[in-house]
């Protein structure tokens, strides 16, 4: 599927016209361009499923919808080699601080697909006294992905909307993730 | 059949003329180390875009194929962003150890893989023991495997090195029992000794059944070695999520995960170079016309055939086979392969002084 | 049932007995309780303990037992109470059915009953500092007592329990998980071969397992809680999110518990419509549990062929119920649509199919020499073992118990179908993996006989019984168990006969066949490898939201 035909991106063409607005230097600019590509297109993704998506992920990789096509086949189950961390399944309070941790140890930069209604809202389970009602209460999102479970074609998507969110950020210019900051280890020698 | 010693020597002259002798040594130096670390890493990308294929294709897969023309800039994608990861820096392990362990990795690569000869004249380093020197310098690698599970500081990575010192100790002496049954039938060590001596026939159809079984054993012991195919315990990622580079981040994992197809490429260049006649045409004794045609086709050219050949065996190999457990891998070696290997170096040995061989 | 009245009158002469409902009810008072289930299992055989349900009842708290005698399959539930809210102690039969260990863990958890002599009594679901026993009816919800916390949760490693000495006195003692000098490595909660957010503490000696310490409830999402201030008909979905693998038949088990307790009878069709979803699921999730077996065990190339196919049972999901997973098909009186035009022509294609490739799997696997040596004679689960754990499905059956609910108690149409129960005697990994392969050839045997009757009984027809729109239950209890894709899966509702409109459950409890199964993971893994660990683990193959519910 090409660029153009995604109706929906007006935000993000909204914030490259933004980012862009000022000039870019074209070395920076390029080398930029550069990096956002080889991350774009090199998303290893991290093996955390809790539940039902996590059946739809190995859909995902198998035969008939292959994410190899992406280059994203070389799941990596060490957080520290993962690109991005695709949470499939409801994340509990027993959970949540194990999500947490697996998120701090992964290297920068590290992205987040909230993947099926559990991790986006709570979905299903909203009610209950131990499910935490979405994952952005406890680490920053990049796309949230809705469905229960989410169909791998939806998954693609998400995917997508990854990489083209990824394409706008800028490595040599200016610090773009600044969730960094606000979710910094406490204490590292604990 | 073009020899490169004619390009070095050339050149050999033209800088000895143009500087002093050891400016010339030093440049050429230089100019060696830097085409050994280019081709090092094509190398190693285009093995490792290579498994990714052949292992799609193996299951039924496409394989990469949306970056760049049918997938063919996902590697330099991947490339780009390891190198512009974090490397985490742990607070509880032995730094030193920790930032050496994937450099003593891929050193050991890179010297063996400096050994391979690459065509007619085309080699880097051509000792008269080359072999000898390639066995000698391979098991550095198992020294980094080793620090990176130790200096890791955790117990997961700790396993997966004990593990991968068991196993790549071990399955050593087969690889070298293997190889020596070969240097037996060659009777020389010189890595263009043993070339040139399967010029009208490759040693794996000339040694009868020693030199097949040999083959086989090498196979085996080389996956082992490499730890890959049912013999990956060291990483084994279902058990250890990531074995002994379980806490390395950033290009420091790249390095380990470089080095590994490049011993791949390492151990299939081997396999090609004993018992596949290394860059040495296929040559049927009596079918001269067929010789002459077979020899038009560049050194290199066989050479690498052969060792991407080699490769898609292991290739298949692991892509198929179940893992092995650890007791039942080290029974494997200790009770079948190292036996069997020594008898078999004998009755090589009896086969190359009866001269019953082709 | 009036015979088995009269011989646990003689054992036990203060119990009481109600047999108005499916099953004989005995209630007993907690002093007699222990020596009770002695003498049932020892004098009237009853060796099975399904379920273990916590129930509080408003004023007094209690825990129902379903008892089965896998000789005779018969079923008899015990109730006992006590009325003591602030300290509720019952005696732990812990020491007389193994499964109870875990099951008594649950109750405590969930109920605050603490089970004397039992040998650790842990929390098993929630955290350790959790406030308050969530299903316990005074259960106070606010968030500010349970917020989320975001510290590491601390390793328990003390156990404690309540001993009762001679004369009655209760003391607490505590005991240690492991000793202060072991090698103990974390296999989980986020592992790749923990199929799921389990968490293993295990205990090496190089390469040897010396114990496993399960911690579970990682994915403990509260359904059972849920359920409670839900409707009958809102509670279905639930049923597919905890085995999402046995979605078609936890839903099924629901569905059938509701309707034995309305008294509602299913259009014959509808029945054979679900049972055929129900074979299918258990195709796909054997296919599944093929492919997460060989990736455990490093044959990737396995794992995509298993995959492959299940997409073919996934196509016939997707055409019929709209989706691929989480179908929401069954439904209270029938199935929510009717079948895709193409269904059955689908369904003899995916079985044509699978049958054919079922050659190569066994080619590509099976017949392995390394799979082989890494599964034949290890996690060997002897018959005894097997049913004092109450482990049921293929797991049960490759230990030689005849377990499948399909042939003990027939529910839905399956009297009507010729089929084989697969039984192996090995009890090892590689039996209970070959269970499931055989099993699957069973499976294509039920569909190709379903397709037959569903084309001799008509394409077309109703697929929904008349259902009143506001869903009752009169006053009662009922349990429903089924044969799901790993073991038996039961329902459990009682009901307080409110007349309200929108009734809800007073209890609805699940048995989810996977909580049984972990039972046996210490049982099994002790002096094997590590390696091992993976491939019991694998073979015995459980879903981990099933277990936590």
């Amino acid at each position: 599927m090409k660029h153009e035909d995604f109706k929906d991106n007006g935000y993000i063409e909204d914030l490259v016209a933004q980012l862009n607005g000022a000039g870019v230097n074209v070395i920076v600019g390029k080398a930029d361009q550069l990096m956002n590509w080889s991350r774009a297109n090199s998303l290893w993704p991290f093996c955390f499923g809790t539940s039902c998506c996590a059946i739809e992920f190995m859909c995902l990789g198998a035969a008939r919808y292959d994410m190899a096509r992406f280059g994203a086949e070389v799941a990596r189950n060490s957080p520290r080699q993962a690109d991005y961390i695709m949470c499939q399944g409801t994340i509990t309070y027993r959970m949540a601080p194990v999500l947490k941790r697996l998120y701090e140890q992964m290297a920068e930069p590290k992205y987040v697909i909230a993947c099926g209604a559990c991790t986006v809202s709570g979905g299903p389970f909203k009610n209950s006294y131990c499910v935490v009602k979405g994952i952005d209460e406890i680490i920053p999102v990049d796309v949230y992905l809705p469905g229960c479970p989410p169909r791998p074609e939806a998954m693609f998507y998400a995917l997508m909307q990854l990489q083209r969110k990824i394409k706008v950020t800028k490595f040599f210019g200016g610090a773009n993730r600044k969730e960094k900051l606000t979710y910094a280890p406490e204490n590292k020698a604990e | 059949m073009f020899d490169f010693a004619s390009v070095a020597n050339w050149l050999d002259e033209w800088l000895n003329g143009l500087m002093p002798s050891w400016l010339a040594t030093t440049t050429e130096c230089i100019l060696v180390a830097l085409f050994l670390l280019i081709a090092y890493s094509v190398i190693a990308m285009i093995y490792i875009m290579y498994e990714r294929w052949v292992c799609g294709w193996i299951q039924c897969r496409r394989g990469p194929l949306r970056v760049g023309p049918a997938g063919t800039l996902q590697i330099f994608a991947d490339v780009v962003k390891i190198l512009s990861k974090e490397i985490i820096t742990l607070w509880s392990n032995d730094k030193f150890l920790f930032f050496l362990a994937p450099f003593l990795v891929v050193l050991a690569s890179v010297m063996t893989f400096a050994c391979l000869p690459w065509g007619k004249g085309l080699q880097f380093i051509d000792f008269n023991i080359g072999v000898f020197f390639i066995i000698a310098v391979s098991s550095i690698g198992v020294l980094g495997i080793l620090l990176a599970g130790w200096s890791s500081n955790s117990k997961y990575t700790l396993i997966g090195a004990m593990r991968s010192g068991a196993q790549m100790i071990s399955y050593e002496l087969s690889v070298g029992i293997s190889i020596l049954t070969i240097v037996c039938l060659a009777g020389t060590m010189s890595i263009t000794g043993i070339v040139e001596a399967q010029e009208d026939c490759w040693f794996l159809f000339k040694g009868h059944l020693p030199a097949l079984l040999a083959f086989i054993i090498y196979i085996i012991a080389a996956n082992a070695e490499n730890n890959r195919g049912p013999f990956d315990l060291p990483e084994a990622e279902h058990e250890l999520t990531a074995g002994y580079h379980t806490e390395y981040s950033g290009i420091h994992y790249g390095l380990f995960y470089l080095a590994e197809y490049l011993n791949l490429f390492v151990v299939s260049g081997i396999a090609s170079l004993l018992f596949l006649g290394g860059w040495m045409p296929l040559h049927i004794p009596g079918l001269d016309g067929f010789n002459a045609v077979m020899d038009y086709i560049p050194s290199t050219l066989w050479f690498l055939g052969k060792a991407f050949f080699m490769t898609f065996i292991f290739m298949w190999i692991r892509w198929s086979f179940p893992r092995v457990r650890i007791d039942q891998m080290l029974a494997l070696e200790w009770r079948y392969l190292m036996p069997i290997g020594l008898v078999n170096l004998v009755v090589m040995a009896i086969v190359v002084t009866q001269g019953w061989h082709l | 049932m009036a015979e088995l009245k009269e011989l646990i009158g003689k054992l036990c002469p203060t119990a009481q007995f109600d047999d108005s409902g499916e099953f004989l009810l005995v209630t007993v008072e907690d002093a007699h309780w222990h020596q009770l289930a002695c003498s049932l299992k020892t004098e009237l055989h009853f060796d099975q303990l399904m379920a273990l349900v916590g129930m509080d009842w408003g004023t007094t708290l209690g825990v129902v037992y379903y008892l089965t005698n896998t000789v005779t399959g018969d079923i008899i539930h015990v109730k006992v109470e006590t009325d003591d809210r602030e300290n509720p102690r019952i005696h732990s039969v812990s020491d007389i059915w193994a499964v109870a260990n875990y099951q008594e863990r649950e109750a405590y958890d969930f109920f605050g009953i603490i089970f004397i002599n039992h040998p650790d009594m842990r929390r098993f679901f929630l955290r350790n500092d959790w406030v308050g026993h969530p299903l316990r009816k005074d259960y106070d919800a606010s968030p500010e007592k349970n917020p989320i916390r975001l510290d590491d949760e601390t390793n328990e490693d003390y156990t404690c329990s309540y001993r009762e000495d001679e004369n009655g006195k209760v003391t607490k003692v505590d005991g240690k998980v492991f000793e202060d000098d072991e090698y103990v490595i974390n296999v989980g909660p986020q592992h790749p071969s923990t199929h799921g957010v389990m968490r293993y503490r295990v205990s090496l000696d190089g390469e040897m397992v010396k114990k496993v310490d399960v911690v579970s409830g990682y994915i403990h999402r509260g359904i059972e809680k849920m359920c409670e201030s839900l409707t009958y008909p809102q509670t279905l979905l639930y049923t597919e999110r905890m085995d999402y693998m046995a979605a078609h038949i936890n839903r099924h088990c629901l569905c059938l518990c509701i309707e034995k307790a309305l008294g509602i009878e299913v259009p014959r069709r509808a029945e054979l419509i679900r049972l055929m979803m129900d074979e299918l699921m258990r195709l796909s999730s054997h296919l599944l549990s093929y492919g997460c077996l060989t990736m455990d065990q490093g044959a990737t190339t396995a794992f995509f062929y298993g995959f492959r196919d299940r997409e073919l049972i996934y196509d016939i999901f997707d055409r019929t119920c709209g989706a691929r997973m989480s179908m929401s098909y069954a439904t209270i009186g029938g199935v929510v649509a009717d079948i895709h035009p193409d269904f059955i022509k689908d369904v003899r294609h995916a079985c044509d199919v699978i049958e054919k490739n079922m050659k190569e799997y066994h080619q590509l696997f099976t017949g392995n020499v390394i799979a082989r040596n890494r599964m034949v004679g290890v996690g060997v689960l002897s018959k005894e073992q097997a049913i004092d754990y109450a482990i049921t499905g293929p797991s049960g059956r490759a230990s030689g118990c005849h377990c499948d609910v399909r042939k003990t108690h027939p529910y839905s149409l399956y009297n009507e179908f010729d089929f084989d129960e697969v039984v192996r005697t090995e009890g090892d990994s590689m039996a209970r993996y070959m269970v499931r392969m055989d099993e699957m050839v069973q499976s294509i045997k039920i569909l190709r006989q379903a397709c037959d009757k569903l084309e001799q009984e008509g394409i077309e027809g109703e697929y929904i019984a008349k259902v009143p729109k506001m869903i009752k239950l009169p006053a009662g209890h009922w349990y429903q168990q089924v044969e799901a894709s790993r073991g038996t899966f039961g329902v459990y509702i009682e009901s307080d006969g409110d007349p309200k409109p929108f009734q809800k459950p007073t209890r609805m409890h699940f048995q989810s066949p996977c909580f049984n199964l972990i039972g046996v993971v210490d049982l099994t893994c002790r002096d094997n490898m590590i390696a091992d660990l993976i491939t019991i683990t694998a073979s015995i193959d459980f879903v981990i939201p099933d277990i936590d519910r």
